[in-house]
């Protein structure tokens, strides 16, 4: 690092041979080690905050249990079963021990456990987010590169707008003016739910549930009636979510296109006389797509989050359906355990994008 | 003092906000705000921000002057009536409420959250991220730490936990957010901290017998001001549509107060048959958002040429 004077500086030494020397593979592998930890750290203090939310609720878990008959000497049974008579600390370990092991408790509203009500729900969160990513990513991408390449022209301002907008939306206030327009008015599509009712029965008899996940299961199985009524029910969830992520993606492919087309490089293609739609689609794109893809992530995680919102509005019984349900029941192990989910996967997409970009860009390495 | 003089004589307020040889650090800091100021009116886009913000705020404040009528009062003769009808300017809700009126007296719901969390979450950031960038060492290692945990949360999420456990309503939505918004201001203000605190003008305030405490509020603070303010502008937008967000999940104001997101969850129910109930609130939000949004665009071009998104 410093100006070292001694030939042998057994620390520069090894620095410099760690700089110069050594494959790709152990520098991954100690950026890899970083980012593990990183996520334990991370992941430590969600079930801190998760933890220090349960314990701040005015409600008692032992004499919600019992019921307030219940005497004294059963309530104290019941809180000595439950760990509460324990020091606090005492009681979050048992806590992160029961989390490690997947246990986050009964949930009330349903009497099962949390972690099955949980699995039962991620699914159909996971279909609907990945779908709107997909959406927002093939659409988002060529239009932040048009926009870029016609900086200051009519398709800029447009993006512009389009940006504008998404960023200033409620996302439930567009998901109900859609079915309102799309379902009410038009009647394009599906109203608010997976199916329609009368292809539900049909769901229980000819679906198998491989994966959870409404289309993919009803394709599989073969239930093709099945497979096309989902798809027009899933269809506007899935445009509203898009949106949100079309306007952020667009907005920044376009940045990064507008930094790639400055380069020295480009004009270097364009002398050499490569077709400029080459240029702008294979060799600018090319190098923008190493931040979109942190980008793209990102936007990932955020839908994760955002369908709280959507599958409220579109009676998706997904992940965020579940907690609000549970919110209104007063059922914390369920609002806390989906928290903790939903929690860990957008920590867990924030570092792989991390990671990813690592691979992808040699220069982050 | 000559030049104060000479620069009144010539002109007056005017004169004085643009002249070359301020004469005092207050006149040197008025001059940068009016050229900034003047740089913002040159943008169309910021002066569509600064209108509909302007045009909240004096709602909030007159709302019994501009509302038609008293905002929960029911009239049950009068429900669900379509804009227009009756003098009911944007209709009437499932009580038979001025859905106008309940607009109107609801920008003051918006602006108390606004206001509350533009005071509390960017004012704890900057302590978290000066103190962090000042003192470096454990305490930066530690807070910043905590900051790291606290921005890979999931905002929305962590709101409605936290709304779970304290129960929901107004104050405590408004609590909820502004625990999961001053992570990006610790992050921004120890950035800008870490730059200056190697200055000669620190080691000198340090010399003449400084502690640390008035270095960091008298010295440091300010220099981080301008990166915040951006940054609140740009999140108002966000932390108005989450306490929507939490309004809407009836989480958030408590009926019967009016609240533009609570008002689109019960508008929910009549949306197929009577689209104005939902519709009115929802387009209140955005534009409101919308003028955040814009306002917040410009002030970064303008204040901040580096970190543009041109």
């Amino acid at each position: 690092m410093s100006v070292s004077q001694g030939a042998h500086d057994p620390a520069s030494a090894e620095e410099e041979a760690a700089i110069a020397g050594t494959g790709l593979l152990p520098r991954i592998a100690g950026r890899f080690g970083k980012t593990l930890f990183s996520l334990f750290v991370t992941l430590f203090g969600l079930l801190l905050v998760t933890f220090a939310i349960a314990r701040l609720v005015p409600l008692d878990p032992a004499l919600a249990v019992v019921g307030p008959r219940a005497t004294q000497a059963q309530y104290e049974a019941a809180r000595k079963e439950m760990g509460l008579d324990q020091p606090i600390p005492v009681q979050f370990v048992n806590y992160l021990s029961d989390v490690v092991r997947g246990d986050f408790g009964r949930s009330n509203l349903t009497s099962r456990p949390v972690i099955d009500d949980v699995r039962d729900a991620f699914p159909a969160t996971l279909e609907l987010a990945t779908l709107a990513t997909l959406l927002g990513v093939l659409l988002g991408v060529p239009a932040g590169v048009v926009s870029a390449v016609n900086q200051g022209r009519w398709p800029d301002h447009v993006l512009r707008v389009v940006g504008l907008l998404g960023y200033s939306m409620p996302v439930f206030w567009l998901g109900l003016i859609a079915l309102l327009i799309f379902y009410g008015q038009l009647g394009w599509v599906g109203g608010p739910g997976q199916l329609d009712v009368s292809y539900e029965l049909s769901y229980e008899l000819d679906v198998t549930a491989y994966t959870g996940s409404i289309l993919i299961d009803s394709a599989l199985s073969g239930a093709w009636d099945v497979f096309a009524n989902a798809l027009t029910h899933i269809a506007l969830p899935v445009f509203v979510l898009g949106y949100f992520s079309l306007a952020y993606i667009s907005r920044m492919t376009r940045s990064f296109m507008l930094e790639q087309l400055g380069q020295e490089y480009v004009t270097a293609a364009r002398v050499k006389g490569v077709p400029e739609g080459r240029v702008i689609w294979v060799h600018a794109l090319g190098n923008a797509m190493v931040p979109l893809i942190t980008v793209i992530a990102l936007s990932y995680a955020a839908l994760l989050e955002g369908s709280v919102l959507t599958e409220t509005v579109f009676a998706w019984p997904g992940l965020g359906l579940y907690i609000t349900q549970a919110l209104f029941a007063a059922d914390l192990n369920a609002v806390l355990g989906g928290t903790v989910v939903i929690g860990v996967a957008f920590i867990v997409l924030n570092l792989l994008s991390d990671l990813l970009y690592t691979v992808v860009d040699p220069r982050a390495r | 003092m000559s030049d104060m003089t000479h620069s009144e004589r010539s002109g007056g307020l005017k004169a004085w906000l643009t002249s070359d040889t301020p004469a005092s650090r207050f006149q040197a800091r008025a001059i940068n705000i009016w050229f900034a100021w003047r740089d913002l009116l040159r943008n169309p886009l910021a002066v569509i921000g600064i209108v509909i913000i302007a045009a909240l705020i004096l709602m909030a404040v007159f709302a019994p002057l501009i509302a038609t009528d008293p905002p929960n009062r029911q009239d049950l003769a009068a429900r669900l009536l379509a804009p227009g009808v009756d003098g009911h300017l944007l209709g009437t809700d499932e009580l038979g409420r001025d859905i106008w009126s309940r607009i109107v007296y609801g920008s003051r719901v918006t602006l108390q959250v606004v206001a509350l969390v533009a005071l509390t979450a960017p004012i704890f950031g900057l302590v978290v991220g000066t103190v962090a960038g000042t003192l470096g060492g454990w305490t930066d290692r530690v807070l910043m730490r905590i900051t790291d945990i606290f921005l890979a949360f999931p905002r929305l999420i962590l709101a409605l936990a936290f709304v779970a456990a304290l129960g929901p309503g107004i104050v405590n939505a408004i609590f909820a957010i502004a625990l999961t918004a001053w992570p990006p201001y610790a992050r921004v203000a120890r950035a800008e901290t870490l730059t200056v605190r190697r200055a000669d003008y620190i080691a000198a305030a340090r010399l003449q017998g400084a502690g640390t405490l008035r270095i960091i509020t008298g010295h440091i603070m300010p220099m981080c001001l301008s990166s915040v303010i951006i940054r609140v502008t740009l999140d108002m937008a966000g932390i108005i549509l989450t306490a929507a967000g939490l309004g809407f999940l009836g989480l958030g104001a408590q009926p019967p107060l009016a609240e533009w997101g609570a008002m689109i969850s019960t508008g929910r129910q009549y949306l197929l048959s009577h689209w104005w109930v939902a519709t009115m609130p929802g387009l209140a939000i955005l534009i409101v958002s919308l003028g955040f949004n814009l306002l917040g665009d410009s002030l970064r071009d303008v204040l901040d040429p580096r970190g543009g998104q041109k």
